[in-house]
């Protein structure tokens, strides 16, 4: 584990480091902040910022982390979602992976009702990519008006260029700051202008801050300077009036009974031997309290209630990889009893998916499954996903896979997912092949065979690693077992800033 | 016999009386002023009266309204105090007239000590013996240097040295003028200087029998411009046979104008040992009670009873071991000995055995005048409190003394503690080298500088910002159990600035900012500040640390204060008074700089001021017309006016500038 862990940092710091030295010291020449120094002064001080998609477009052309900082802090007490372009990358030009990184962040926002803060200094669209940024980039501001309909706010603070299409993200905001002599923002500059009308105009008559503070009135706020920038925002949102439609949590709590440190030994090397959930909820849950619910009944599934930083949660834990219809029922079960209650739920994936076989086709699997997924599907309390080990086939859906949308999935460094394992899928893979060449009356060629299926393997093992699923956004971040706790404290925090209230309906039960 | 006694006084020396009207059982009545209505001293009197009013002369000075106040709360007797009304006969007669038992000696008594002029013949005439006395007029050059000295005076005030004939009449004049003012008696005598000279006292206690106690003397040689700060009983410097002249010569002054009541004789001590006589104080001194200690008495009680007519025995108790006393003042030597004042938000001194009163065995008293909460007003003199060790010898009570102060935590104005300890821990100091030029000659380059070294200060910064961290955690709105300054990705430690204050808030030396950077990781603490440092345990209050295998422990207190957020920082390593650089400057000091502008287009109807011209801040500089409306533009700040780019009838545009003042240097 210590060793993914350090892989881990190595990639984390390719995100940190931005543009790379040469860029940040230019950045820094230029009398500017860094995306991360803007919002370190924006955030309460000793206040936690979890950030979100740091290795969005691992693996991909793109640098990783896209080009953009994004996160949950708090600021004056009211914890808010920030999104910071990096001017050191690209001058903080977009690509289809920062756009998805910002939908991310987009939807977080929305689901948790979060005040939105952007710090504002891009370049606009990566040109090359434009084709797969400019048609779905609309959403940014469609979401930004949206916010602002549902009465949370949005706010832009702009430190540099915010031009052409990006001039909405200012224009859709609720409250605007710009930095006197350093914010532009307008649909053309003046070379555009003296294509379009021959009229010669500067940078600063069509959009510098000042014009738009005194003259446009797109700005709400001329800022002196950086600094004055982020304090001027940190008053718009101390004067939000901002308070939290969830319950608040217990006044007082025990930390767990035992260390997280412990949480870097508890997994197994090898990851198909399983490793016992509750030894990683004895570690998570306040005073390692856990009230299991049904302990004698589809036992590969762990289900109970437990508190985590003072909010009451629900745990749904695979124990030994294969969902069974037991486990599927008591699953189903579970989820109805939180949402009569209102209590959000947790899930700990270790799954290898639903059994497969005669006797549990016969048995129903595919209906007990359904109704796991269905109970998934339509619970409305937040659920938190977060992957400790493995996570194949349906078993993802049923454990509230991304695409179940949780409001936040974490994986462990470990982790892995994929419609099965690399092994089992080259071996399908080579049975099919196999059939097919005896089908056709052909010899089977083993050597081709033999390559083939490690192939296979080793593209699947690559897919299927924490790191290329977590650069896909198919996660939220990667994050240190130790961590797990006070990152799923701050989500369970954040998710109450919405209501919290269970479904009032679900799908057809296929009993 | 007395029943209820009224203390026409103050402060600390109120809180002493009162303690003893307890012990003997007697009713104790104070007047008050209006800062001090929330005093200690007056919570703990039984009845209080109001003296309308600030200032000494329409309060404590006010001697008429005093004696109708002991009338209107049925008191029988007045104790003076020290100070004020405690050496005016003018007083002490109108209490004796209002039938009222007046706790001091005879006014006739006081007024021939009031002279020292007088008083000196008096003594010199009872075989006293006496530093000559000069004419101011037929001074040459043979006499220099000289001290000019205020024949009503006290305190130090009217008091010059000149060293030169060409500075003698303007001295002269000034210390009439001063004398004049400060005691409404121009008249100055001049006396030789002594050179290394130690003021020494003696404690004398006369009953209204003929029985005259001398209780030892006191050397009161360490003082700041004649204000005595440290004190103690026995001298150094005085041996049984130099002992025995004191005494003997403090007995015959007594004696000489049939002295009652507890008094002091003072004398200036010369380097080879001559006693010559300086003046009689005809009351309490500050300094009683290291004299209290080492005789085991009280002398307040004593003056009470004797005052009630009681017998003195016929000889005095035998003295035992040392004490030593040091004043704390709210002032900060280390700026010309400014004064400090405002509110004392914390006063502790841990380890106190006794207030009031002496320790039993040996021990730490502590006659403080003020409580946690309490204002140091500028009407008054800025003593907080008097702290005495009393132990076997004099290093042991020096040591215990210094201790005591430097473990003190005292919030609030600046205070005059670290030097007092630098003073007691001094090897002169131990060594009994004590003279009235203490000061002087050690410097306060050596004597004024803080008890926290550069690392020590440091250290107190750290340990601030992670008690302010974990006071910010616990008073979070949202996400209070998440560890401190969390990051999935850490990127920057967390930053404050401090400014070190001089105690009282005051930030003259800008170069002493301290930027502290910390990181609260899983696997510990981080930091640039100081190297090898850990965090041992941290709460709000109380930071551990361990620098290199030594564990520190540093006490913080936070109090949010006009200038902004101030944390005490108390250790063994010496106190530190830090100022939290706000996060970000307030644009408004920024924007109140420079130029002045137009806030809105309009035409200039009015100019109201001339390059050169200095104003002061909210002056108008010009008039604009807009909208029909007259705005006056108004000075932001105090200064010159530099620059007036624009005439009458000029029309402007909003954000033209319109004047330009360069603002005047602040004065401290």
């Amino acid at each position: 584990m210590l060793a993914l862990l350090a892989d881990l940092a190595e990639e984390h710091a390719k995100s940190l480091a931005g543009g790379g030295p040469k860029y940040v010291d230019r950045h820094h020449d230029r009398g500017k902040l860094l995306a991360r120094e803007r919002i370190e002064l924006l955030l309460d001080p000793d206040s936690a910022f979890l950030e979100l998609s740091p290795l969005a477009a691992w693996g991909t052309e793109f640098p990783v982390g896209a080009s953009v900082v994004a996160g949950i802090g708090v600021i004056e007490g009211v914890e808010c979602l920030v999104v910071a372009n990096d001017p050191t990358v690209r001058g903080g030009a977009s690509n289809p992976w920062t756009l998805r990184k910002s939908f991310r962040a987009s939807d977080i926002a929305a689901q948790n009702q979060l005040p939105l803060v952007q710090l504002v200094e891009s370049g606009g669209a990566d040109l090359n990519s434009q084709g797969d940024i400019f048609i779905p980039g609309g959403r940014m501001f469609r979401d930004l008006t949206r916010s602002s309909a549902r009465r949370v706010p949005t706010i832009a603070l702009v430190f540099g260029n915010s031009t052409a299409g990006g001039a909405y993200l200012p224009g859709m905001s609720d409250h605007v700051v710009m930095v006197k002599q350093r914010a532009k923002v307008f649909l053309a500059g003046p070379p555009l202008v003296k294509m379009a009308t021959g009229e010669d105009a500067d940078d600063e008559e069509l959009g510098g801050a000042e014009m738009h503070a005194q003259v446009s009135g797109l700005a709400d706020y001329l800022a002196e300077d950086e600094r004055d920038a982020l304090r001027i925002g940190r008053r718009i949102v101390a004067n939000l009036n901002w308070r939290k439609a969830g319950p608040p949590p217990a006044a007082d709590y025990a930390e767990p009974r035992y260390p997280a440190d412990d949480l870097l030994g508890l997994v197994p090397t090898d990851a198909r031997v399983p490793f016992d959930p509750r030894e990683v909820i004895a570690r998570i849950a306040d005073g390692s309290v856990f009230d299991e619910f049904k302990p004698w009944y589809g036992t590969s599934l762990v289900t109970g209630w437990a508190s985590i930083h003072g909010y009451r949660i629900g745990v749904l834990a695979n124990a030994r990889g294969v969902l069974f219809s037991e486990e599927a029922r008591k699953a189903a079960q579970f989820i109805q009893l939180a949402n009569q209650r209102d209590i959000p739920l947790l899930f700990l994936q270790n799954t290898t998916g639903y059994m497969v076989g005669k006797d549990y086709e016969r048995a129903g699997i595919i209906k007990h499954g359904a109704l796991m997924i269905n109970a998934v599907s339509n619970s409305r309390v937040p659920h938190f996903t977060v992957v400790l080990g493995a996570s194949y086939g349906a078993g993802n859906y049923g454990m509230c896979g991304r695409a179940y949308d949780p409001r936040f999935l974490f994986s462990w460094p470990n982790a892995k997912s994929a419609v099965m394992g690399p092994a089992q899928l080259a071996g399908v893979l080579s049975i099919v092949a196999r059939q097919a060449a005896n089908a056709r009356g052909q010899d089977y060629d083993e050597e081709f065979d033999a390559h083939m299926r490690q192939t296979v393997e080793q593209q699947v093992e690559a897919q299927s690693v924490a790191a290329y699923l977590s650069g896909r956004l198919y996660d939220d971040g990667v994050i240190d077992p130790r961590d797990t706790r006070t990152v799923l404290g701050i989500c369970l925090s954040v998710a109450h800033t919405a209501p919290v209230r269970g479904a009032d309906g679900y799908g057809v039960f296929r009993m | 016999m007395m029943t209820r006694l009224l203390v026409a006084n103050r402060g600390e020396i109120a809180r002493r009386i009162i303690r003893t009207c307890r012990r003997l059982g007697v009713s104790p009545a104070v007047v008050f002023a209006d800062p001090d209505a929330d005093a200690p001293f007056v919570a703990e009197a039984d009845v209080a009266v109001r003296l309308p009013g600030s200032a000494p002369a329409d309060t404590y000075l006010r001697a008429e309204a005093i004696v109708d106040a002991a009338k209107r709360v049925g008191a029988d007797a007045v104790h003076p105090g020290y100070g004020f009304l405690s050496e005016n006969a003018d007083f002490a007669r109108a209490v004796l007239a209002a039938g009222l038992t007046w706790v001091g000696p005879d006014p006739d008594t006081i007024e021939s000590m009031g002279s020292k002029v007088a008083a000196k013949r008096r003594m010199a005439a009872a075989g006293v013996p006496v530093l000559p006395e000069l004419d101011p007029d037929s001074i040459v050059d043979e006499d220099l240097p000289v001290l000019v000295k205020a024949s009503a005076g006290g305190g130090g005030r009217g008091m010059r040295i000149v060293r030169t004939l060409d500075r003698l009449p303007a001295e002269l004049a000034a210390a009439r003028a001063e004398a004049q003012s400060a005691f409404g008696d121009g008249t100055v005598f001049c006396e030789p200087l002594v050179g290394a000279a130690r003021h020494i006292e003696v404690q004398v206690l006369a009953d209204r029998h003929g029985t005259v106690w001398t209780l030892g003397e006191r050397e009161c040689s360490i003082q700041r411009r004649y204000q005595k700060i440290i004190e103690e009983t026995p001298s150094p410097a005085v041996d049984a046979e130099t002992r025995a002249k004191l005494c003997a010569a403090a007995k015959a002054a007594a004696e000489a104008v049939g002295y009652v009541g507890a008094g002091t004789v003072e004398f200036v001590l010369t380097p080879d040992g001559r006693p010559c006589f300086l003046e009689m104080n005809t009351r309490l001194q500050v300094e009683h009670p290291v004299t209290e200690c080492v005789f085991g008495v009280d002398l307040v009680g004593w003056q009470l009873a004797i005052a009630d007519g009681a017998r003195l025995p016929q000889s005095p108790p035998s003295p035992r071991g040392h004490a030593i006393e040091a004043r704390l003042y709210a002032e900060d030597p280390a700026h010309d000995w400014r004064p400090s004042s405002g509110t004392v938000w914390r006063f502790d001194l841990s380890d106190v055995d006794a207030q009031f009163e002496v320790p039993v065995g040996y021990g730490l008293r502590l006659d403080a005048g003020v409580a946690a909460g309490g204002e140091i007003s500028t009407f008054y003199d800025s003593m907080l409190a008097k702290v005495i060790a009393y132990g076997p010898d004099r290093l042991t009570a020096a040591r215990r003394l210094a201790q005591a102060l430097a473990g003190a935590r005292l919030h609030g104005p600046a205070t005059n503690r670290d030097l007092l300890v630098n003073v007691l821990r001094h090897r002169a100091f131990l060594a009994g080298e004590t003279d009235t030029g203490f000061l002087d000659r050690h410097g306060l380059a050596t004597l004024a500088v803080p008890l926290a070294d550069a690392e020590a200060v440091r250290l107190s910064a750290l340990a601030a910002a992670l008690a302010e961290a974990r006071r910010r955690g616990e008073n979070a709105p949202v996400q209070r159990g998440i560890p401190s300054g969390w990051r999935n990705l850490p990127s920057a430690p967390q930053r404050v600035g401090f400014h070190r204050t001089d105690n009282a808030g005051n930030t003259d030396n800008a170069d002493e900012l301290i930027e502290v950077d910390y990181a609260l990781a899983t696997d510990g603490l981080r930091t640039s500040i100081v190297p090898d440092v850990a965090l041992v345990g941290h709460d709000r209050e109380l930071v551990g640390l361990d620098v290199g295998g030594v564990r520190y422990r540093f006490a913080v207190a936070g109090y949010d204060t006009s200038a902004g957020r101030r944390l005490v920082v108390d250790s063994a390593l010496g106190a530190v008074d830090l100022l939290v650089r706000p996060r970000f400057a307030d644009p408004a000091e920024r924007a109140s700089e420079g130029a002045t502008t137009a806030p809105m287009p309009g035409t200039v109807v009015a100019v109201s001021v001339s390059v050169g011209d200095r104003v002061v801040a909210g002056a108008e500089l010009v008039a604009l017309e807009a909208m029909k409306m007259r705005h006056p533009v108004l000075a932001a700040v105090a200064g010159v006016v530099s620059e007036l780019p624009v005439c009458e009838g000029q029309q402007v545009d909003a954000g033209a500038v319109l004047a330009v003042i360069e603002p005047e240097e602040s004065q401290p």
